[in-house]
């Protein structure tokens, strides 16, 4: 016993360290993998459910949207915003050169149709929902949202213009599943 | 509940095989204290006053509230309309969060006077932040826990915070959420967990006060007790203090409650969770409002939240940022004005937080800010260098009884 103890008794063998300090680390180090293992189940227990991504698609009839109008529909318990742009903010949103953006993206790629803009509505810097739905709310500098929360500005692509939130409204998947039917997620 | 020496066999027999009366007999009541300590030194066993009604009326309300989001507004609704006195336990538990944190930050920048955190309670102060940390995570999840537009944009944008954090920060807002926003799954984590927390709080404050009874209180002088003649029994001296000092609390803590329940509260909290519309202005609970007001003071969204927590967190480095080995202001000239300035600046960022970030409102926010950061960065070191403290009284009974500058070998904080 007292040969293992020093762990140089004879027949021992090493010189480096002792076989004691070898079990050690290596019991050392089973349970630490054994912990992390064992936290694992308790951390993920905290991401979306399986019934919650389940959730994960909306239909909408964009039929009754007008020109220059705008809905709001729920995807994932959020706020996704589909507006009918006119003309003149399409124009609007495709007159400035991209590399000029905080968030440099072409008004082509965030669009299936250009008439047909849907975004997830939630502001990029601290989730607030943007106002600029209804004619009669702030539509910000650019003619799109303004987010009262901080004070940010996006256009009629719903790119970040002016303010705090890093990027561009984000857009959600989504496709045309009819003339007049969206469906997200 | 002097124990050895206890007349009750029952106390005795106890006692011999845990000795808890003794432990208590000896903490609580011959626990030796300096004799010169003010009122500001009653903040502290306040603060655990309010700590367990806290606890109380919140199992209390927790018996009638639904932790789910079509009912959690209504059972809130409920507790205050139909549940024998329910509208005053919760008001107690509303209004006892405000008086909590009024409690808590007397406390500290009582500490931030006299060098209460000086060698050797360095460790005593960090937990006392610790503390404030919990308190803050526990009174932010209370307060979405009603399910109001406050509540819910409330949890929104403080969740949000940390997708500021690069690379994993959107997968650690879904993580928190357990959704793709701020939903049921949140509400009942932020239930479970503002059950918890406080019990968490509990167990700090014990290791708070173990730190504390190693040393005693610190006292206004800042000067360390020289022997018996400078100090006093805790009972029946500080008890009776405490409970006069509880009883005038009690008084205002009342007056809230009963005269101006939602004083403290914001009048958008009793619309309901309403997860498409935000409210035109959102705006955290006062005891927030300085760190809010340093996160919306830096355009930049990491950097801001970088510097909201290492606000809260620079606090814990204050030991070693100050300079001085003098631990009372009142022998610092200086440092005692740049204290009051310190006050002042964390007033001004209060007053920021409160009001849309606009016009003159961000200027004056970025300027408190930076202060902020310069007084305990700058100033802080650089005043325990320059300044020349007054001469300290050779102990504490010496202002007292004799002249106070007799002796001008002063005993400065004592380093091992
Ligand atoms: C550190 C101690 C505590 C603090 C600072 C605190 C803070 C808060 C706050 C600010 C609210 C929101 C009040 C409102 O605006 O309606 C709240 C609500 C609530 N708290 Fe606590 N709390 C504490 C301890 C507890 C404990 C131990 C429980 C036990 C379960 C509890 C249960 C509740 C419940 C059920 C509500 C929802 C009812 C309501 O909103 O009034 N709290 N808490
Ligand atoms: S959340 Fe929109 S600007 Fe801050």
């Amino acid at each position: 016993m007292a040969d293992t103890a020093h762990g140089r008794g004879p027949g021992s063998g090493d010189h480096g360290g002792s076989r004691r300090d070898f079990l050690v680390l290596a019991s050392g180090a089973m349970g630490a993998v054994g912990a992390a293992a064992a936290a694992w189940p308790f951390i993920h227990y905290w991401n979306p459910s399986a019934d919650v991504l389940a959730l994960s698609s909306t239909e909408v009839d964009v039929a009754p949207i007008q020109e220059g109008q705008a809905i709001t529909v729920t995807w994932r318990g959020r706020p996704v915003f589909v507006r009918r742009r006119t003309a003149a903010e399409i124009e609007q949103a495709r007159a400035i050169k991209p590399a000029d953006l905080p968030d440099p993206q072409d008004d082509a790629v965030r669009v299936k149709k250009p008439e047909w803009l849907v975004l997830i509505g939630v502001c990029t810097h601290l989730g607030c929902v943007p106002l600029g739905q209804k004619a009669t709310e702030a539509r910000g500098e650019y003619g799109g949202w303004f987010c009262p929360c901080h004070g940010s500005h996006y256009d009629t692509s719903g790119r970040i213009r002016k303010g705090p939130a890093p990027k561009n409204l984000p857009v959600p998947p989504y496709e045309f599943t009819g003339d007049t039917t969206i469906r997200i997620g | 509940m002097s124990a050895p020496q206890s007349q009750n066999a029952l106390i005795r027999w106890i006692d011999h095989r845990m000795p808890i009366f003794t432990f208590m007999h000896h903490e609580l009541h011959e626990y030796p204290a300096p004799k010169n300590l003010s009122y500001w030194w009653n903040f502290g066993s306040l603060a655990g006053i309010v700590l367990v009604i806290m606890i109380v009326t919140g199992i209390w309300l927790a018996m009638h509230y639904t932790p789910h989001v079509d009912y959690a507004f209504q059972s809130v609704e409920r507790i205050m309309r139909d549940v024998n006195y329910g509208w005053l336990i919760r008001y107690l538990h509303m209004n006892g969060a405000s008086m909590f944190f009024l409690v808590v930050y007397i406390h500290l920048f009582r500490g931030m006077y006299y060098g209460s955190y000086k060698y050797p309670r360095e460790l005593l102060w960090i937990l006392g932040v610790v503390i404030l940390l919990l308190m803050m995570a526990t009174a932010f999840m209370g307060y979405v826990l009603p399910w109001g537009q406050m509540s819910f944009w409330g949890a929104t944008v403080i969740t949000n915070l940390f997708s500021a954090i690069p690379l994993f920060g959107d997968p650690i807002v879904t993580w928190l959420w357990g959704g793709f926003s701020v939903d049921n799954a949140t509400l009942n984590r932020f239930f479970s967990l503002h059950y918890l927390l406080p019990f968490l709080i509990v167990g700090v404050v014990f290791l708070h006060l173990w730190a504390l009874h190693r040393f005693g209180s610190n006292n206004p002088i800042g000067i360390d007790t020289k022997g018996p003649q400078d100090s006093i029994p805790f009972h029946p001296y500080y008890t009776i203090k405490d409970a006069f000092g509880t009883g005038v609390f009690l008084l205002v803590f009342a007056g809230f409650v009963f005269f101006a329940p939602n004083f403290f509260g914001e009048p958008d909290n009793y619309i309901p969770a309403n997860p498409l519309v935000t409210p035109a202005h959102i705006v955290p609970e006062w005891y927030l409002l300085p760190f809010y007001a340093i996160l919306r003071a830096i355009p930049d969204k990491l950097t801001g939240v970088i510097a909201m927590f290492g606000s809260i967190l620079l606090l814990m480095a204050l030991p070693w940022l100050d300079t001085s080995r003098v631990r009372s202001a009142t022998y610092r000239p200086i440092y005692k004005q740049f204290f009051w300035v310190f006050v002042v600046d964390c007033l001004v960022l209060g007053y920021i937080g409160a009001n849309p970030p606009e016009g003159w409102f961000i200027v004056i926010g970025r300027i408190a800010t930076a202060y902020y950061f310069i007084h305990l960065l700058i100033i802080i070191p650089l005043l325990g260098k320059l300044e020349r403290p007054l001469e300290l009284p050779a102990s504490i009974s010496t202002p007292v009884i004799g002249s106070g500058a007799a002796q001008p070998q002063a005993a400065r904080m004592e380093k091992p």
